[in-house]
């Protein structure tokens, strides 16, 4: 089962946990009801969807309201380092949190209790805490965008925000970002790098480049990026191989983009429910059925 | 003692970036300003502690505020409040990094994009409407984005109101940018 653990932008929205599903273009989650909104919503929404298409379990969240003042993700934080040594998942991935080195750590530590390791992957502000923590490699995969690679490139930045120029510069030349990001040991064992071309890489350089569909549109549309992670944690959760979870991923967000039609004013909602279309035509081109479908 | 305890154990000792790698340093004036600023960040709950300035702090008095750098712009927020602005503020692994400058835009035909760091603002040319606000990576990103997409760029609540994080602080460098870009 993969589990989900992230923030909504809500004040009052309690810690909760459970599984969730989606009905209806609404999130369901211990009789709370959530839009799919950019954040961890849209990612939660990818994967549910995705589950459902390979009739996997739903994917299980830990959930709290957090609006960037960091006590939503703190109160979490100490949770999970509570039940986590108990429980039993295949995959974890950990996403829109309020960057905390030492929360960070007691997570880690509290993960690595677990009877059976399960695949860890980050994204958004706890890959930044991974990061900042000097823990990368513990992870199994990281999904930056450009500018997230270049944070993960650049050894002395505590934040994106504070990202090197000269690194920033390179951007263009993500090969060259991995590369130092590798070499400093800030980054996970693998890496999909989100952007006009969607890269997979390793310690050993770029192994898998999706270009298509090109849909230019896609970059200023918010939580395309988590909606990839959402569909990438889902199948890497559910068994496949990770590099094969992150080509049909990028493949199957790219498709559901263009699916959507977008434009730079279409909300991800739009392309989440694009997504089991998009997939299986992708499982379909790639004769994928009898390892993806039960 | 256990497998997995006698493991951990003797498992070599991962490398750990440092503690501080998340704090940031206020500098002030003089000490007075620090002990005001210390004193509102405290009542306001903020996890934040005075100590004696890095080596490579070369300005302001010789006590710093050291406090979570992902929370800048709340704390920066709160000082400007209360009329205790520090000179400066920078990560404490790198008192010399400064903020992105470099702002990044891209004409998508009826709506432009402006990036700063890890964070993007897209708007309407013809409405001047904000129509998505992507990347970054705090919790205060999807909740800004709730705010201010659908609305104006003249109406829109700017991230150094209602953010709290340093990716709040990078969408407040792209906000002024499009604005200066759309509003001249």
């Amino acid at each position: 089962m993969l589990a989900i653990v992230g923030t909504v932008p809500q004040q009052d929205f309690p810690l909760t946990e459970g599984e969730v599903s989606l009905m209806d273009g609404k999130l369901l989650i211990s009789g709370k009801s959530l839009p799919v909104l950019r954040g961890t919503p849209a990612l939660l929404a990818a994967s549910a969807s995705v589950s459902s298409l390979l009739r996997a379990e739903n994917p299980y969240a830990f959930l709290v309201g957090d609006i960037g003042k960091g006590d939503g993700s703190r109160r979490l934080y100490e949770y999970l380092t509570g039940v986590f040594p108990r429980k039993t998942f295949s995959a974890i991935a950990f996403h829109y949190l309020q960057p905390d080195v030492d929360w960070h750590n007691r997570v880690l530590f509290s993960v690595e209790e677990m009877t059976e390791r399960p695949l860890l992957i980050a994204d958004a502000g706890f890959m930044y805490a991974a990061k900042m923590s000097g823990q990368a490699q513990q992870y199994d995969l990281f999904t930056p965008d450009a500018g997230e690679m270049a944070f993960l490139a650049d050894e002395e930045a505590p934040h994106p925000f504070y990202t090197r120029g000269f690194i920033l510069h390179e951007q263009n030349i993500v090969s060259k970002l991995i590369e130092r990001a590798y070499l400093h040991e800030n980054a996970s064992r693998m890496l999909i790098v989100k952007g006009r071309e969607d890269i997979i890489a390793t310690k050993d350089g770029v192994s898998k480049t999706v270009r298509e569909p090109v849909v230019e549109t896609l970059e200023p549309i918010g939580g395309t990026g988590d909606t990839l992670t959402g569909i990438v944690s889902a199948l890497a959760a559910y068994g496949i191989p990770l590099e094969g979870s992150a080509v049909a991923a990028c493949r199957a967000n790219r498709l559901a983009g263009l699916l959507a039609s977008p434009t730079p004013a279409t909300q991800v909602s739009e392309i989440v429910a694009r997504i089991p279309e998009a997939l299986e035509r992708i499982i379909e081109r790639a004769d994928l059925h009898l390892t993806l479908m039960p | 003692m256990g497998l997995l305890s006698f493991i951990k154990k003797n498992a070599p000792e991962k490398k750990t970036f440092n503690s501080g790698a998340d704090r940031g340093i206020l500098v002030f004036e003089n000490t007075s300003e620090v002990i005001r600023a210390e004193t509102v960040l405290k009542e306001r709950g903020m996890r934040v502690k005075v100590m004696g300035p890095p080596p490579a702090i070369r300005k302001g008095c010789d006590l710093v505020i050291e406090f979570p750098l992902i929370e800048e712009l709340m704390i920066l927020r709160i000082l400007e409040g209360a009329k205790v602005p520090p000179i400066d503020s920078v990560p404490v692994t790198g008192p010399l990094l400064k903020p992105v400058e470099l702002f990044q835009n891209k004409d998508f035909g009826d709506y432009l994009m402006v990036r700063a760091a890890n964070m993007k603002i897209t708007v309407s040319k013809e409405s001047l409407e904000i129509v998505n606000v992507s990347g970054g990576g705090c919790p205060d990103v999807p909740y800004l984005a709730q705010e201010m997409v659908g609305k104006k760029l003249t109406e829109a609540p700017s991230p150094r109101e209602i953010g709290h994080t340093l990716c709040g602080y990078a969408l407040q460098l792209a906000f002024e940018e499009i604005r200066r870009i759309c509003l001249r």
